[in-house]
């Protein structure tokens, strides 16, 4: 009788052990609605195969909602998320203030060495690598080499923004709605500021000199925004306060555009399918005025971990399938070079297949161009290339893209945008206890 | 003369009346439109892309990549069970306002009206902390305890605008030969008030159903209703304009039908009183 009660008690723990080692960690994994993050939810069967414990639950959300809801939730350790998928804006902010899981000790198949010095390096705190590059992008100059050879002119791979407007002049014919350059001129931090911000660094101006003094009433910033409007006047599109990213790329797709310099991910967009003008689609750097800084951005869509989370490990699991070598290499596999995720890593460019792609080249060199430890001309306090790594800018730049983009739209002069831009800006920084 | 003048004017409101329902209704045809082209096709000029060839293509990928029966269940769920919560507690309120008034019904009437004027996103961190504390993130019954109470004011307002119409003889009628309070209000006064009820119901589900503030902040995935499956396909690097067209018609498709098969009686329960 002792024997068969032993017996029993024992197989109970070892099923009840055996249980638990089977048991199912669900986790959900907050992303954004873009091409690669929905090829990634395509291929969660390797992942399962891999990881048969772990189940994903996936939020896909509009940039703006996932970012005010993931803030939301880590700010109040809610625990809704084991996994975010956050930009480079965030990771420096929220590292700093305790909110992440540092990333140091994945496995070592994951090969932080790997990783791209210019995209880790906006994802480290402190020698903490808090955030996984999902892909990574710059912006450069994507131009039509028909309507280039039409007029005469060659791209140089590296132009001076006065080159850009000479193209942009040839190229314009308002008669065919054909406009020499495409931009963004819709008003937030991450549209039309996002763009000027990298554009003025090239002008040698500033968010803010050493004491967080703003700096919209220096002659840089003048310099930035009237060359801008005098592009976006003469040689661009109608409407033109109004477009930002999708926009554009609509136009340049469909054939209006001579140039457009954004986000070097929409390079796969403009020679792809949907494109009628995919085969004419040349690439340069974004320009410079000769001072050492490019107009390009920097920015990386990674995967990070909130501190609250109680599944740690399976996020972590997550995390390394998800940004490492091997994931670049089943995505080639299943859907070919040119839908990798770009951006991320050094050994991705040194594939000879990968270097076949008509933009590989330039998307590594415009990632390597860009420094967002030192972003602009003149030393500032700041990290950030089309940003300031401090969470009031989010407030600060989208009203001061409000201003920008009323005076394209010409409801506002130049001069009372830049001095509007100057007061706010002032006030919030004086308000925010930077400004003595 | 007159009544040539009287039909001339009746052709030009109806005509006016038709414009404006076109212009409304405009942004929603133009989506269902879109939903039926290829993505390629959708983003051409507006004659360019009604030329272009039908497509189911973008039903396909967002019925192959959205679990769309969970989100609509959800919906379901919450504005159903949002609108029954809120008429079990309005019905007696709104009597209690209309038939036995004190002095400071007006007051409190216009009270519960001011917490709609309140911006939602400022009671957003303690409302999460609260969901936080009580385990209701993510849970279908705290979602509609708040649908509930943020529409409550709506379904006051409505009943007792309604029940005011009702002449108080008939109650006390009702009172003499013995009936309860209870009985009174579910045998006398609902039946009564069977069109204002139901036309107060139908707007509260088009309410419930259209939230989309608290339902994308307070859920992730097991009670996420079709307003978070519509934010799922909005992104803006990308042009998804066909599937973001696709899943918008699927998650207006339900209330836009009720709406349609209800819409005589929704303007009935809104226009005319009880006892007219």
């Amino acid at each position: 009788m002792k024997m068969t009660l032993r017996a029993l008690f024992g197989a109970t723990v070892s099923l009840t052990l055996a249980g638990a080692a089977m048991a199912e960690t669900t986790i959900t994994v907050a992303t954004v609605n873009n091409g690669d993050m929905i090829r990634m939810q395509g291929l969660m069967d390797d992942f399962y195969a891999k990881n048969p414990d772990i189940k994903v639950n996936w939020v896909t959300l509009e940039e703006n909602a996932l970012r005010q809801k993931v803030t939301t939730d880590i700010a109040t350790k809610g625990g809704q998320f084991d996994v975010l998928t956050i930009g480079t804006y965030e990771v420096p902010i929220w590292g700093k203030a305790g909110w992440l899981v540092s990333l140091n000790d994945l496995p070592a198949d994951y090969d932080a060495a790997d990783l791209l010095p210019a995209i880790a390096g906006g994802l480290t705190v402190d020698g903490n690598l808090y955030a996984s590059p999902f892909y990574g992008e710059s912006s450069m100059v994507m131009y039509r080499k028909d309507l280039m050879e039409a007029a005469g002119l060659t791209m140089p791979d590296a132009p001076t923004w006065a080159d850009i407007k000479a193209a942009a002049a040839a190229m314009t014919d308002k008669d065919k709605e054909q406009y020499g350059i495409c931009l963004r001129g819709k008003a937030g931090w991450g549209e039309n500021m996002a763009f000027l911000t990298a554009m003025s660094n090239s002008f040698g101006a500033k968010w803010f000199d050493m004491d967080w003094h703003a700096q919209f009433d220096q002659k840089p910033w003048a310099d930035t925004l009237a060359f801008y409007l005098d592009l976006m006047n003469n040689y661009g599109p109608p409407g033109a306060s109004n477009n930002g990213f999708n926009e554009n790329l609509a136009l340049f797709q469909q054939g209006h555009c001579g140039m457009w310099i954004d986000a070097t991910v929409a390079a796969s967009f403009v020679t792809g399918k949907d494109s009628t003008v995919g085969d004419k689609v040349g690439f340069a750097l974004a320009p410079d005025n000769g001072l050492g800084k490019r107009g390009n951005w920097l920015w990386a869509w990674s995967l990070a971990i909130p501190a609250g989370t109680q599944k740690a490990d399976a996020a972590k699991a997550f995390v390394n399938w998800a940004t490492n070598k091997d994931y670049l290499a089943l995505v080639a596999s299943k859907e070919g070079w040119a839908n990798v995720p770009p951006g991320t890593r050094s050994s991705l460019y040194a594939n000879e297949e990968y270097a076949k792609i008509p933009f590989a080249k330039m998307t590594l060199d415009s990632i390597n161009a860009a420094d967002p430890t030192h972003p602009t001309v003149d030393p500032v306090p700041y990290t950030g290339v089309q940003f300031v790594a401090i969470p009031e800018f989010q407030g600060i730049a989208t009203a001061v893209g409000q201003q920008f983009s009323a005076a394209l739209a010409g409801t506002t002069s130049a001069a009372d945008a830049l001095a509007a831009a100057q007061a706010l800006t002032t006030t919030e920084m004086t308000k925010a206890g930077y400004v003595k | 003369m007159a009544r040539k003048s009287t039909h001339t004017r009746k052709i030009a409101v109806t005509i006016i009346a038709w414009a404006i329902g076109f212009v409304i209704f405009f942004p929603i045809l133009w989506t269902i439109l879109m939903s039926f082209k290829s993505e390629g096709d959708a983003i051409k000029a507006p004659m360019a892309m009604l030329a272009a060839p039908w497509s189911f293509e973008s039903y396909a990928e967002v019925q192959a990549r959205s679990n769309y029966s969970l989100h609509f269940m959800n919906s379901v769920i919450l504005s159903v069970g949002s609108t029954l919560l809120a008429l079990i507690i309005a019905v007696p309120a709104a009597w209690a306002m209309a038939f036995v008034p004190g002095k400071r019904t007006k007051d409190l009437l216009m009270w519960m009206l001011s917490t709609k004027m309140m911006p939602a996103v400022g009671v957003l961190v303690p409302m999460y902390l609260i969901f936080r504390n009580f385990g209701l993130l993510d849970s279908r019954s705290g979602l509609v305890v708040v649908l509930t109470l943020i529409n409550l004011p709506i379904v006051i307002w409505m009943l007792y605008t309604y029940f005011k119409e009702i002449p108080g003889e008939i109650l006390e009628a009702a009172r003499m030969d013995g009936a309860s309070l209870r009985a009174e209000i579910l045998y006398v006064l609902t039946p009564m008030a069977v069109p204002g009820i139901a036309s107060t119901m139908l707007l509260n589900i088009i309410l419930a159903w259209n939230e989309a503030f608290w339902t994308l902040q307070l859920t992730t995935h097991d009670a996420a209703p079709l307003t978070q499956f519509i934010a799922s396909y909005s992104s803006p690097e990308g042009l998804f304009y066909a599937k973001l067209s696709a899943a918008s018609t699927m998650a207006i498709a339900p209330i836009l039908i009720l709406g349609w098969f209800s819409q005589k009686q929704l303007v009935r329960g809104l226009t005319f009183g009880a006892v007219k």
